[in-house]
C-alpha cells in the first residue's frame, strides 16, 4: 500500500505563547515539535507498510523550520517527503491547505491519505475530510484500528463516550487518526543516518498556486483567552499548601 | 425571503442527542441579536418523532430531512442530503453541535457548497454589521475571533457545553413540521458501517464518583500513578486520567475523562499534572469544585479551577495526602 501521511509542526505543548504585533497570530520564535495525532498517523502508516509492504510518503506545509517533522518522519522509516515551503502556508485555513496539498500530490497514485484528526494550534479537525472531498474519495474520520479487507479496508471508528463502529471501505480513501492508535517508535541512529539520503521534494507556493483562493474564514484577532471563574491561587511552601488545600477541602468543597 | 438561522440537530441511536438544545439554545440567541429566523432539522430516516419533539421549542419551523439512505449514518449520505436540502432552502448560517459525527461530515459539505465552517465555537459577538465567532486555539491558551470571508450559507459548529441546553426557550405553539424527501442516488454511499458498540462494559462509573483525583501528562512515569492513588484513597475518590496517560496505558481506557471518555461533574475534582486540552475540560468542567496543580501556570486548566496551586505535583502532594488523612483522622 501507498500511504500518505500530512503531518503539522505546532508549537511545543508548554510552549509559552506570545502574541505578534498584528494580534493575529503568535510570535515565531518558540519550540516546534510534531502535531502528536500525526505522529501516530505515521506510526500507523509504517506499520501497515510492514504488513503489506508498499511505500510512506509524509507531507507537510510551511516554512523552512516546519522540515524538521518530515525529518523525524524519514528517521523513523518514512521513504520519501513532500514539502511545500513559505511561510504563507502557515495562515492557510483548512480548506486552502488542503487544495495546496491535493495540487502537490496530483500526479502521485496513493491508496491511502492519513491524517491526525486535528491540529494542537488551529484545531480545525477539518484538513483531512476536505481532502477527502476535494480528491473525491471516501473518508472516516477518528480512527483507531485499520485492516486490510477484500473489498478495500475495515477500520474502527471512536464515537463518543466510549463507543465505537467498524466501518468497511474501498480504497483509496482518507483516514483520520486518533492518538492512542498504537504505541510510537523512536528513531533509532541509523535511521537518523539514512534519512539524510532519503528524496526530499520541496514545491513551491507559485507551484500550487493556480490550485488555490481566498481563506474562506479569517482570524479577525487572537487573545488570552477572559477568566470566567474566580480562580484562587494558593501560594507557600508546599506543606503549608497541603494545609490550606485540607482547609478549602473542609470549610469550602465540604468534601473532608 | 427573510434570512434564517438552520440549526441541524443530532440524532442518533433512535435519540435525539441532548447537546441539540445546546445548539437550539444558540440559535435563538443569534436570532434575537440579528433578526434572523430560526429554524431547525432533523436528518435520517423515519425522523418525524425527532421533528415534533424539537418542534415544541421556539423555532419558526422544523424540517425532517428524509432519506432511507440517510440511515444508517454516513458521511456521504449526510453530505449528500444536507446538500440537497441547503442548496433549496440557501438559509444565512447553519449551526450545528461539535460532535463526532458533524466533525465527520461537515467539512465535506461546506467544501461541496464552496463554503467553510467554523468549527469548535464556544461563543459569538456581533460587531456592527459582522459576526465573529469565538473558538479556542492552542490547546485553548488563546482564543480567536474568526470571521467568514465568503457568502452564505455559513456553517458554525459549538462546542458541547457552549450554550445551556436548559435555556432553549419553549414555542406558544408548536412550530410547523415539514417533510422534505432528498434524493441520494445509488453509489454515492461508498462506506459500509457496521453496528455501534461498546468496548467491554465499563469497569468504572466516573460519573457516580464525589470526589475524583485525576493525573496528566505532569505525573511523568507509570509508577508515579500510585502517588496519584493514595491521594485519592485518602480522599474516598476514584482515580481518573487525561487521555495521554490511558493511551500509555498506565490507567485503563474507562478511568479516561473527557470527549473521548466520561464526563463528569463530581463534588471535587482534583487536577495532577494535568495541562486542560479543550477534550478534558469538556469532560469535566461542570465540576462543583476544581483543583489544579500545575508547574506551567499559563495551563488552561487554571482558567476553569477554583483553586490554583502553580507548582511541582511531587512536592505538593505527599504532605498533602498527609495532612488529609490527619483531617479525616479528626486531627
Amino acid at each position: 500500500m501507498k500511504i500518505l501521511v500530512c503531518m503539522k509542526q505546532v508549537p511545543q505543548k508548554d510552549a509559552p505563547l506570545k502574541l505578534n504585533e498584528s494580534g493575529q497570530w503568535i510570535r515565531e520564535d518558540v519550540s516546534y515539535e510534531v502535531n502528536e495525532p500525526d505522529a501516530y498517523a505515521l506510526e500507523e502508516a509504517l506499520r501497515q507498510k510492514e504488513k503489506h509492504g508498499g511505500e510512506v510518503v509524509v507531507i507537510t506545509s510551511g516554512p523552512a523550520r516546519a522540515q524538521q517533522v518530515l525529518r523525524e518522519g524519514l528517521a523513523k522509516g518514512a521513504d520519501r517527503a513532500i514539502h511545500l515551503e513559505d511561510n504563507a502556508f502557515v495562515g492557510f485555513d483548512a480548506l486552502n491547505t488542503a487544495r495546496a496539498f491535493a495540487a502537490a500530490i496530483k500526479d502521485e497514485k496513493f491508496d491511502l491519505v492519513f491524517t491526525g484528526l486535528q491540529s494542537d494550534d488551529y484545531g480545525y479537525a477539518q484538513t483531512g475530510v476536505i481532502l477527502a472531498e476535494l480528491l473525491g474519495w471516501p473518508h472516516a474520520t477518528i480512527i483507531m484500528q485499520i485492516e486490510k479487507n477484500d473489498g478495500g479496508i475495515r477500520v474502527k471508528r471512536e464515537l463518543e463516550a466510549g463507543y465505537f463502529q467498524f466501518v468497511d471501505m474501498p480504497l483509496p480513501a482518507v483516514l483520520t487518526i486518533q492518538s492512542g492508535i498504537n504505541k510510537l517508535r523512536y528513531a533509532t541512529l541509523i535511521g537518523i543516518k539514512q534519512a539524510k539520503n532519503k528524496p526530499l521534494r520541496k514545491v513551491t507556493l507559485a507551484e500550487v498556486q493556480p490550485s488555490l483562493g481566498d481563506n474562506l474564514q479569517k482570524v479577525e484577532r487572537l487573545y488570552i483567552p477572559q477568566k470566567t471563574k474566580k480562580t484562587e491561587t494558593l501560594e507557600g511552601p508546599a506543606g503549608e499548601i497541603a494545609k490550606k488545600l485540607v482547609d478549602k477541602l473542609r470549610n469550602e468543597a465540604r468534601v473532608i | 425571503m427573510p434570512d434564517t438561522i438552520l440549526v441541524v440537530v443530532e440524532q442518533r441511536e433512535g435519540k435525539l442527542n441532548r447537546v441539540s438544545w445546546e445548539t437550539i439554545a444558540a440559535g435563538q440567541a443569534l436570532a434575537k441579536e440579528t433578526g434572523w429566523t430560526p429554524e431547525a432539522a432533523v436528518v435520517g430516516s423515519g425522523v418525524a418523532n425527532f421533528a415534533n419533539e424539537v418542534a415544541a421549542k421556539r423555532v419558526a419551523k422544523v424540517y425532517a430531512v428524509e432519506s432511507p439512505k440517510l440511515e444508517p449514518y454516513t458521511p456521504d449520505a449526510f453530505a449528500a442530503g444536507l446538500k440537497q436540502f441547503i442548496e433549496s432552502k440557501q438559509p444565512k448560517i447553519v449551526l450545528m453541535p461539535h460532535t463526532y459525527q458533524v466533525r465527520d461530515f461537515v467539512p465535506k459539505l461546506a467544501t461541496a457548497l464552496g463554503r467553510t465552517a467554523i468549527s469548535d465555537c464556544i461563543g459569538y459577538k456581533k460587531e456592527g454589521a459582522k459576526l465573529l465567532f469565538t473558538r479556542q486555539m492552542f490547546q485553548g491558551k488563546l482564543a480567536a475571533d474568526v470571521s467568514f470571508n465568503c457568502d452564505a450559507p455559513w456553517f458554525v459548529t459549538f462546542q458541547n457545553g457552549a450554550f445551556r441546553g436548559d435555556q432553549a426557550e419553549a414555542g406558544t405553539n408548536a412550530a410547523p413540521v415539514e417533510t422534505v424527501n432528498v434524493q441520494i442516488a445509488d453509489g454515492v454511499v461508498r462506506n459500509k458501517p457496521q453496528e455501534v458498540f461498546k468496548e467491554a462494559k465499563q469497569a468504572v462509573d466516573l460519573t457516580q464518583a464525589e470526589i475524583i483525583v485525576s493525573v496528566g501528562r505532569g505525573i511523568k512515569e507509570q509508577k508515579n500513578i500510585e502517588l496519584a492513588k493514595q491521594l485519592a484513597e485518602a480522599l474516598g475518590g476514584e482515580i481518573a486520567a487525561s487521555r495521554p496517560i490511558c493511551d500509555s496505558g498506565w490507567l485503563p481506557m474507562d478511568r479516561q475523562i473527557g470527549s473521548s471518555g466520561q464526563t463528569v461533574a463530581p463534588k471535587l475534582y482534583l487536577a495532577l499534572g494535568i495541562s486542560g486540552a479543550i477534550q478534558h475540560i469538556v469532560g469535566m468542567k461542570g465540576s462543583r469544585t476544581i483543583i489544579a496543580v500545575n508547574k506551567d501556570s499559563e495551563a488552561p486548566i487554571f482558567e476553569i479551577a477554583d483553586y490554583a496551586v502553580v507548582g511541582n505535583l511531587f512536592e505538593i502532594v505527599p504532605p498533602l495526602i498527609e495532612e488529609v488523612k490527619k483531617a479525616k483522622a479528626g486531627g
